[in-house]
C-alpha cells in the first residue's frame, strides 16, 4: 500500500461519498420534514442512471442526455408522490416501509422490462476524457475529478438553497417542528411535494453522473439507499450540514476499508480467504458506526431536532 | 380466542393438504416454505403488533439458525439432538445480543438499528469462505432425527413445519395473553407509565426479542433443511421486508394473520412468477395496493374487529 494507491482511493472515497450526498439529501429533507421513510429513494438514482444513458445513447451526447434525465428524473418524482406517497404521509412507518418497498419491487422489475437485465455501459463523454496529473507520475480519471466538482457545486448550492432563502427557510422550519409551520399558514403539503420532486432529482442526478464510473443495472439503487440511510441516520434526521460530513465519512471509510481491510486481513488469513473476509468487514464497518450513533447518540452527530 | 377457529382451519386445511391430492414434491415444498416462513413473520407479529418493535431485520434470526445448520453439516455434525438447539440458540444469544442495544432505541430508530445488525449478520455471512461465502453452502444431506433419516421423508417433513408452525403461534399467542404479554402491549402503548406502575420496560421488550429471535432460528433449520441449501441471501434486507409485509398483508394485531399473510403472500408469488416472467410488476402495486386499502390486513377482510 503506498502513499498513491491511498491518495487514489481516498478521492475515490470521496467521490463516494458526494454521490451519497446527492441521495441522501433528498431522503433527510423527506424523512426529517414529513417524517417519511421513503425506501422507493434509491430507486430514484437507478432511474436517473437509466434515463441519463437511455437520451445520451438516443440524442449521442451524455450532456444532452443529463439535460434530459433531469426534468424526467423530477417527473417520475411527482408522479410518484402523487400517485402513491401522498397517501402515506398520515400512516404509520411500517405503511410507508412497506408500500415504498412495493415502488421498489416494482420500478427494478419495469427497468428489466425496458431496458433489459444487462448492465448497460455508458461511456464518458469525450471532453472529460483522460487523467489529470494529481501528483508526478499519478494519474487520476478526469471525469472522477469532474465527479467530485460537480457535486462539492450542488452541495454548495443546496446549502445556499436552504439557508439563505425563503422556501430554505420553510423547510428548515418543517424538519423542526412541521404542524407549527403548518398552524403559521404555510401550506405544508406543497411545499413537501416541491422537497419531495427535488429530492428525487437530486437522486437522480446522482445517478446519471454514476452512469460513465458505475455498470447501469436494476438494483443498483438498493445498495445506495441502504448507504443513504446510513448517511442521515450518522448525520441527523433532516440536517443537510449532517447529511454531507455523513456522507464523506461513509464513503471514505467504505472505499478505505474496502481496500486496505483485505492487506490487514492477510495478516491472519490466507489470501482469497481474506480478500472475502475483509471486504465483508469493510462494509460492515459503516453498518458499526451506524449502531453506534443509534444507540448512543440517537439524534445524529448534527441534531435538527430539539428535545 | 374467540377468532381461534380460523387460524385453526388454516392449520387443519394444511394438515389434510397431503392426503387431499397435494401430497407431491412441489406441493409440498410450496407448502413447506409458507409454514417456514409464516413461523417466521408469526415471531415478527408477535413483536410488531404484540411490543410496537417493527424490525427490519428478521431476516437475520432466520439466517443465523440456517448458517448454524450449515457449519455444523460442514464438520460432519447432523444429528437434530445438537443442531436444532444449536440453531435456536444460536439465534436467539444474536437476539438478545443486537437486542441489547437495539430494543433501547424506539420508532423509526429502531427499524434502522435493527436494520443495521440485519446488514452486519448478512455481510458476515458473505465472508464466511469455508462455508461459501457469497455463494452460499449445499448441505451434504438433511438433519438426521437420532440416527433416521425422517426428515428425508417428505410427509414426515410436512408434518414437522406444520407442527412447528402450530408450536411457534401457540407460543407467540400464549406469551401475549399472559401477563408478560400485557406488560408487553402496556409498553407499547404508553411506557411512561409502565414506568410508573414500577415496571422497568427493557427486559420485557428484550425477551421479547429473544424469543422472536429464538422462533427465526427454529424456520431457519427448518428452512435450511427444506431446501438443503444456504446463502447470505437468506438474511438479506429485502427479505426481511417480505416478512414484514407477510405481517401486514395478514394484519397487525392478530398472530394468525401472519400465517395468513405468509401462506398467501408465497403462493401468490410462485402463481404470479409461473404466469409471467415480469411478475413483480404486478406484485409490487399489489403490495402498495394492499398497504393503501386493506387497513385491518386479510384477517380484517375476514374478521372484522369490533369495538
Amino acid at each position: 500500500m503506498t502513499t498513491q494507491l491511498l491518495l487514489v482511493q481516498a478521492l475515490n472515497g470521496l467521490q463516494l461519498g458526494i454521490l451519497l450526498f446527492l441521495v441522501a439529501a433528498g431522503l433527510t429533507l423527506v424523512f426529517g420534514v414529513m417524517d417519511f421513510i421513503n425506501l422507493a429513494h434509491g430507486v430514484q438514482y437507478m432511474l436517473g442512471a437509466y434515463l441519463g444513458a437511455a437520451f445520451a445513447a438516443a440524442t449521442g451526447s451524455f450532456w444532452l442526455g443529463l439535460l434530459l434525465a433531469l426534468p424526467a428524473a423530477l417527473t417520475v418524482g411527482l408522479v410518484l408522490e402523487l400517485l402513491v406517497f401522498r397517501h402515506l404521509y398520515a400512516r404509520d412507518h411500517l405503511s410507508q416501509v412497506l408500500a415504498t418497498f412495493g415502488v421498489i419491487l416494482f420500478l427494478n422489475e419495469a427497468v428489466k422490462v425496458v431496458w433489459g437485465a444487462a448492465p448497460l455501459q455508458v461511456a464518458i463523454p469525450p471532453q472529460l476524457e483522460g487523467g489529470i496529473e494529481i501528483m508526478p507520475g499519478l494519474q487520476y480519471p478526469l471525469y472522477r475529478v469532474a465527479v467530485l466538482v460537480a457535486g462539492v457545486a450542488t452541495a454548495l448550492g443546496l446549502w445556499w438553497l436552504v439557508e439563505r432563502t425563503r422556501a430554505g427557510m420553510l423547510v428548515r422550519a418543517g424538519a423542526t417542528n412541521a404542524p407549527m409551520v403548518s398552524a403559521l399558514g404555510v401550506d405544508i403539503t406543497r411545499l413537501f411535494t416541491l422537497v419531495f420532486a427535488f429530492g428525487a432529482m437530486l437522486a437522480g442526478f446522482a445517478g446519471v453522473l454514476a452512469g460513465p464510473i458505475f455498470s447501469v443495472e436494476p438494483g443498483m439503487g438498493d445498495n445506495v439507499l441502504i448507504l443513504a440511510f446510513v448517511v442521515i441516520v450518522i448525520g441527523g434526521i433532516g440536517s443537510i450540514r449532517g447529511a454531507f460530513v455523513a456522507a464523506l465519512l461513509v464513503g471514505l471509510v467504505d472505499t478505505l476499508g474496502k481496500s486496505l481491510m483485505p492487506d490487514l486481513m492477510r495478516l491472519f488469513l490466507d489470501a482469497s480467504a481474506a480478500r472475502q473476509a475483509g471486504a465483508a468487514l469493510a462494509s460492515m464497518l459503516v453498518y458499526v458506526a451506524m449502531a453506534a450513533i443509534l444507540a448512543f447518540r440517537p439524534a445524529g452527530l448534527f441534531p435538527v431536532r430539539a428535545g | 380466542m374467540r377468532e381461534a377457529w380460523l387460524p385453526l382451519a388454516v392449520l387443519l386445511a394444511l394438515g389434510l393438504a397431503p392426503l387431499a391430492g397435494f401430497g407431491g414434491a412441489y406441493e409440498t415444498t410450496l407448502m413447506a416454505r409458507a409454514m417456514i416462513l409464516g413461523m417466521a413473520a408469526v415471531a415478527l407479529s408477535f413483536l410488531v403488533g404484540g411490543a410496537g418493535l417493527v424490525s427490519l431485520g428478521h431476516a437475520a434470526s432466520i439466517g443465523v439458525g440456517a448458517y448454524a445448520v450449515a457449519i455444523l453439516d460442514a464438520h460432519g455434525v447432523t444429528e437434530a439432538a445438537l443442531v436444532l438447539p444449536a440453531a435456536v440458540g444460536a439465534a436467539t444469544l444474536f437476539a438478545l445480543a443486537t437486542g441489547a442495544i437495539a430494543v433501547r432505541t424506539t420508532g423509526v430508530h429502531f427499524i434502522m438499528i435493527t436494520l443495521a445488525f440485519g446488514q452486519m449478520a448478512f455481510f458476515t455471512a458473505s465472508s464466511l469462505a469455508a462455508y461459501g461465502g457469497d455463494d452460499g453452502y449445499t448441505l451434504f444431506s438433511r438433519t438426521e432425527a437420532f440416527g433416521t433419516r425422517l426428515l428425508e421423508d417428505r410427509l414426515a417433513f410436512h408434518y414437522i413445519c406444520l407442527g412447528a408452525l402450530a408450536l411457534s403461534w401457540a407460543l407467540s399467542a400464549m406469551l401475549l395473553a399472559s401477563r408478560f404479554g400485557r406488560v408487553l402491549r402496556a409498553v407499547r402503548e404508553n411506557p411512561q407509565r409502565v414506568e410508573a406502575v414500577g415496571l422497568a420496560p427493557y427486559p420485557f421488550r428484550l425477551v421479547a426479542y429473544g424469543i422472536a429471535g429464538g422462533i427465526g432460528g427454529l424456520a431457519g433449520f427448518l428452512l435450511a433443511n427444506a431446501t438443503e441449501f444456504v446463502s447470505p441471501a437468506t438474511l438479506s434486507w429485502q427479505r426481511s421486508g417480505e416478512l414484514l409485509f407477510m405481517v401486514i398483508l395478514g394484519g397487525v394485531g392478530r398472530l394468525w394473520g401472519a400465517i395468513l399473510g405468509a401462506l398467501v403472500f408465497v403462493m401468490l408469488e410462485t402463481w404470479l412468477a409461473e404466469q409471467m416472467q415480469h411478475w413483480k410488476l404486478v406484485f409490487g402495486p399489489m403490495l402498495v395496493l394492499a398497504v393503501l386499502f386493506l387497513r385491518g390486513g386479510l384477517a380484517g377482510l375476514v374478521t372484522p374487529r369490533h369495538g
